[in-house]
């Protein structure tokens, strides 16, 4: 560790990977309830498991930038964080907070926490993905704010590189897109635009910022490859991001009541979203083969290179099969949806997440570069395990969507909802195991810290 | 990448399409603003398809179901469910009302919400105003 104040990162990356574990189980429990639609019903029924499994996930996804950033801003900057005793007060604000929510979610019904909470007096619950109590909502901003203060004026007294003016560009934006959680008027046309402020330019928009440098920081550690060209395909990469992503908001605006035009901007934008996230492999892969040093970190060489590849297939590949406006307009909210959204979140940001963890985790706990061989193998065993696990997650919810889709929306006799479950349900049976070989990937990935053994170090 | 395509071009590249696209986007949601009266019908949102909503949200309906396609995908569609129910409202009351509270043996159920007669007609209420929103013929046909 270069720098004193980055040892913060760790309590985040922790925090991070308990949650996540936390967040696959309400997963398989969703699965089971697909199938067997009783479990633990009354007690949890599907929403309220559903709204534990996706905050679960952005909160921890949030947990990981942070620590991502707190690690990668020193370095960068070349000096040490503003205050790391902010940091660390931060992190506990945040955490019990969404412990509370999560505890909140399971422990009364949706309606009392809404009721306890005063969302009549500023309603901003109930919507997806927005669940949490108006307070939890403030709190959020208030934790965000102390963080981007902390974050800005390191970067403000220190070295300003490309890699960390991105990465603050995102996080601002992350920040700034979130208020409009808070607009939640009477006409649900104008809430859903609004809605896809904070969502669509979220995962399409500013997180990509985030993602492009995390990615790029991780890369210039581990091959070597010279700066300046590494934050130049950062700027090309992060360009493109935003020149297709932000009128690409038009595929969420074909059917919820906005003006038709927006299946052409919608359609021929969101089309070229898959680019930067081509680039990004080509990316990837090139700087690793340019490498000019040989990092003993391969696990994290591994994550680096299968998020670019995953996000390409998740976002981009996925995501393009039901973009087209004549297309989406059969597919829109079925499973093909579902599908898309796993693999996504997966390779986009979990991977990159899980990168960046890989390479820090090891110097934060003060070894040398990199974890022994045996705890690496294990590392790259659970990459496997999750990323292949999740590649049949996607394609059994790719299969039951195109079947829900013929049955329910194409075919000449369209049968109703229930009716059409019914019929795919093998395909939820499968992915319900495709789940359960993410849960021991998950597993592996954490038994891989508590492996000791002969640490490695960097032969230049 | 070529070495004539500098840092920085690629940084102005970033910068310029970022702001330039943001603003494009900022003038499509202008005027969408203006056509959206038309589309939603919004003269025809009272105190009863408001308070509808605030029901809906206050017990997460979009945790299961979805609405004009969003939501969860565990339930069905509701964004036409006033057509599907045969432009009844009285039919969507009744299914509510009608849940069973330990649910259905090995089966999805709907949870028994204990809504009053004024939020089970505001919920009712608001989905027929959802249901005639202008979605562009969305979705395909009536099982939605």
């Amino acid at each position: 560790m270069q720098y004193q104040s980055q040892s913060v990162a760790k309590l985040y990356f922790i925090a991070a990977i308990g949650l996540f574990v936390g967040q696959i189980l309400f997963g398989l429990v969703l699965g089971l309830q697909y199938v067997i639609g009783d479990f633990l019903f009354p007690e949890i029924p599907f929403n309220v498991a559903r709204m534990v499994h996706t905050n679960l996930l952005i909160v921890w996804l949030l947990f990981g930038f942070m620590g991502a950033a707190y690690y990668m801003v020193p370095e960068e900057a070349e000096t040490e964080l503003f205050s790391p005793k902010l940091a660390v007060l931060l992190f506990w604000i945040f955490l019990v907070a969404g412990a509370l929510t999560v505890l909140g979610y399971l422990l009364v019904p949706y309606a009392t926490l809404a009721e306890i909470t005063g969302n009549k007096l500023l309603p901003t619950m109930g919507r997806e993905f927005l669940e949490q109590p108006t307070i939890t909502k403030i709190g959020i901003v208030i934790v965000a704010l102390g963080f981007l203060f902390n974050i800005s004026m390191t970067i403000l007294k220190g070295r300003k590189t490309a890699i960390s003016m991105v990465l603050l560009l995102g996080l601002w934006g992350l920040a700034v897109f979130f208020l409009f959680s808070f607009y939640n008027p009477d006409n649900l046309v104008l809430d859903k635009y609004y809605w896809w402020w904070v969502v669509h330019l979220w995962v399409e928009g500013v997180w990509e910022l985030i993602l492009g440098a995390i990615l790029a920081f991780v890369l210039i550690k581990v091959t070597g490859v010279d700066r300046e060209v590494i934050e130049k395909w950062l700027y090309v990469i992060i360009a493109l991001t935003l020149i297709t992503g932000i009128i690409g908001t038009g595929h969420h605006y074909y059917w919820i009541g906005t003006p038709e035009y927006w299946q052409w901007w919608g359609s021929v934008f969101s089309a070229l979203e898959p680019i930067p996230f081509f680039a990004m492999v080509i990316f990837a892969f090139n700087m690793v083969n340019r490498r000019r040093r040989e990092h003993p970190n391969k696990a994290a060489i591994l994550w680096a290179l299968g998020t670019s590849v995953m996000a390409f297939l998740g976002a981009g590949v996925w995501g393009f099969m039901h973009t087209l406006a004549p297309v989406n307009y059969y597919t829109h909210g079925t499973q093909i949806t579902a599908a898309h959204g796993h693999m996504a979140f997966y390779g986009a940001y979990v991977m990159v997440v899980l990168a960046i963890i890989s390479y820090a985790m090891p110097i934060l706990r003060g070894r040398a570069a990199a974890n022994s061989n045996k705890s690496q193998v294990m590392e790259m065993w659970s990459f496997w395990l999750m990323t292949v696990a999740m590649v049949f997650i996607t394609l059994f919810l790719t299969g039951a969507g195109v079947l829900q889709t013929w049955l329910q929306r194409v075919s000449d006799n369209p049968q109703p909802f229930m009716v059409v479950q019914e019929q795919i349900a093998i395909f939820y049976w499968m992915r319900e195991i495709a789940g359960v070989v993410f849960l021991i990937g998950l597993v592996l990935y954490i038994w891989s810290f508590f492996i000791g053994g002969e640490e490695q170090t960097v032969n230049a | 990448m070529s070495d004539k395509f500098t840092k920085s071009m690629a940084r102005n590249i970033f910068y310029g399409g970022a702001v330039f696209f943001f603003l494009l986007f900022l003038a499509l949601t202008y005027d969408s603003s203006r056509a959206f009266p038309d589309r939603d019908h919004r003269q025809n949102i009272t105190e009863k398809v408001a308070l509808g909503k605030a029901i809906w949200e206050r017990n997460d309906c979009i945790g299961c179901h979805t609405i004009l396609g969003e939501g969860a995908y565990f339930a069905p569609e509701l964004g036409n469910v006033y057509k599907r129910f045969g432009n009844s409202k009285e039919a969507i009351i009744a299914f509510i009302k009608s849940r069973p509270k330990e649910g259905v043996p090995g089966r999805r159920s709907m949870p028994q919400f204990n809504l009053s007669d004024e939020e089970l007609d505001a919920v009712a209420e608001f989905l027929k105003w959802s249901s005639e929103i202008n979605t562009a013929n969305w979705p395909p046909n009536i099982q939605g």
